[in-house]
């Protein structure tokens, strides 16, 4: 594995157009060397026209892209040899057997893992003599997977790569891509599900209507997220007391549900739970949450559908 | 060399998994020889110099021109399609493999694949309706049918570029060959054909294909069996071919 000092991924002032439509609207990033990088965001937001640019399918409108130091719509043999790409499609549907496949797909690289090696990262030895055809949908996923990192990749770029994993399946994936950043290997995916880019990505961006609306170490969004959210039901002129008498900062739910953001829950809970007990108020379904990346997600792209904009 | 070695191992491999598809590939041309032979019968042929011949062995290079057709050029189209179609070139086109070992891959398996089935038409002509086999002309008999392999095996990765998606692929490669094979004096002789049509067929490849496998297996062919003019269309439809895929071809799926 070649040492490099800079980024592994750099992305300056990328744009994408598909005619009239700009699906990649001036976007810049880093994702620095044995970084997780994980892309959120919802369906059509242009994750996967940035990471197929990264990969060389497409090519950019304008900007500039570097992966390893290569530009990768070149299609420089030494670039392949270092990429592994899952995509978004499952894509080997053969009437080789898996472990056929793998070999096949290994001849393809100068220097590559041994098929068996590979069949135990994905965890498909059971099925090594099973031809690629008649395998379930999630263990083509994982040859997918495998075929990606037979060519021992520097780089691996993952496109939804567990969707429509069962969740042990899934966290077996998780483990599997965490061991292969242990190795120092740079992981971008992109992604729906947010334990995946909580559970691997070492930063995170949020990508909305082809821009970047959040992008940041893992950590200093989670700080963001520091603080919690209580709800509860309650009659409504306890609400309203709260509000007035008691500058309770209150968002009232269509469900009927109270919300209050905190970032001093003992001492909120405690004023709370008093004054409900003094009005006999039965709090039901009183719930304290931590926020999450989800909920920061969430907030993210309904700010970005609001503005218009980034935050 | 040996990435194209593998490569072509596996698609070797790859064909023969699927044995249905593999089966009737070669049954194929096997029941147009019954057909004909039945239809047209088998009677012995003599020239004025005494040679003489079954109908059979006259019919048998129509039905390789067919067969080459259908094995380089429908299938391969088809076959292309489907695989773009479904992820895998574009997830071969991700890997250092140059993309060229993967075509030549396809191709030389195509030819294998050919020569297998003119072996078994031969054998199966020979024992059945005593078809007469080239012995002067073997060379031309061989090189015409491999340049016809190759050349609508290019023709074929051409026209993958033309075809949006794997759904239309059946109605646009049969649109496109059948009308061919029907004026290039492979089922009908093309003397009763209106001229304008005739040229026609003659501008286009498989009525080259077709009279470069006439003359070369032709048993009472005293020459070499080289149609020289034939085989140079020949090399130019694939020449065209070539360049049209290389320009034009798709890794990725067509939206």
């Amino acid at each position: 594995m070649e040492i490099i000092s800079g980024p592994a991924i750099s992305v300056r002032g990328l744009k994408k157009s598909y005619g009239d439509v700009a699906a990649v609207r001036d976007i810049s990033f880093d994702v620095m060397p044995g970084e997780v990088f994980a892309l959120l965001g919802p369906n059509g937001a242009g994750k996967t026209t940035t990471i197929e640019i990264l990969e060389g399918y497409r090519q950019a409108t304008s900007g500039e892209v570097s992966v390893l130091g290569f530009n990768p719509t070149h299609r420089m043999p030494e670039f392949r040899e270092r990429v592994g790409i899952v995509l978004q499609q499952t894509g080997a549907n053969t009437y080789l057997t898996v472990r056929e496949t793998l070999d096949l797909f290994g001849s393809y690289y100068q220097d590559s893992r041994s098929t068996d090696e590979v069949l135990e990262l994905v965890g498909l030895q059971d099925q090594s003599a099973a031809v690629v055809k008649r395998i379930s949908g999630g263990q083509k996923r994982r040859l997918d997977v495998g075929i990606a990192l037979i060519g021992q990749p520097d780089i691996l770029f993952l496109d939804e790569p567990t969707t429509g994993f069962d969740p042990q399946a899934r966290r077996a994936s998780w483990e599997m891509i965490h061991n292969l950043t242990n190795l120092g290997c740079t992981v971008m995916l992109t992604t729906h599900y947010m334990e995946e880019a909580e559970f691997l990505a070492s930063s995170i961006g949020i990508m909305v209507s082809g821009e970047i609306a959040l992008i940041g170490p893992k950590q200093n969004l989670q700080s963001k997220s520091q603080g919690s959210r209580i709800s509860f039901n309650a009659t409504p002129q306890f609400n309203e007391m709260l509000q007035t008498d008691f500058k309770f900062s209150l968002t009232l739910g269509p469900d009927g549900f109270s919300t209050m953001e905190s970032t001093d829950v003992a001492n909120d809970l405690y004023q709370l739970t008093t004054l409900a007990k003094q009005q006999s108020v039965n709090l039901t379904n009183l719930q304290v949450k931590t926020r999450t990346l989800e909920d920061i997600y969430i907030e993210t792209v309904e700010n970005y559908s609001r503005t218009g904009r980034p935050a | 060399m040996s990435r194209l070695w593998m490569q072509f191992k596996f698609d070797n491999k790859s064909f023969w998994r699927n044995p249905a598809a593999a089966v009737f590939t070669f049954v194929f041309p096997l029941v147009f020889l019954f057909v004909f032979t039945t239809i047209f019968g088998d009677d012995e042929i003599t020239t004025p110099s005494g040679k003489s011949a079954d109908m059979a062995t006259f019919y048998i290079p129509s039905i390789l021109a067919l067969s080459i057709v259908n094995v380089s050029y429908t299938s391969l189209a088809m076959q292309m399609t489907i695989l773009r179609d479904g992820g895998f070139l574009k997830q071969v086109y991700g890997t250092p493999l140059p993309v060229r070992l993967f075509i030549m891959s396809k191709v030389l398996h195509l030819v294998f694949i050919g020569l297998i089935l003119i072996a078994i038409v031969l054998t199966f002509g020979r024992i059945i309706y005593d078809v007469q086999l080239p012995t002067n002309t073997l060379p031309a008999a061989t090189i015409s049918a491999i340049l016809g392999i190759v050349t609508f095996s290019a023709l074929g990765l051409a026209m993958t570029s033309f075809i949006p998606n794997s759904d239309a692929a059946p109605a646009i490669v049969n649109a496109s060959i059948l009308p061919l094979l029907f004026i290039s004096d492979i089922f009908i002789p093309l003397h009763e054909a209106p001229d304008w049509l005739s040229f026609i067929g003659s501008l286009f490849p498989v009525y080259h294909l077709s009279h470069s496998l006439i003359t070369a297996f032709d048993p009472f062919q005293e020459a070499s069996g080289f149609e020289w003019s034939h085989l140079a269309a020949l090399t130019g439809w694939g020449i065209i071919g070539s360049i049209v895929a290389v320009r034009r071809f798709s890794w990725i799926p067509r939206i």
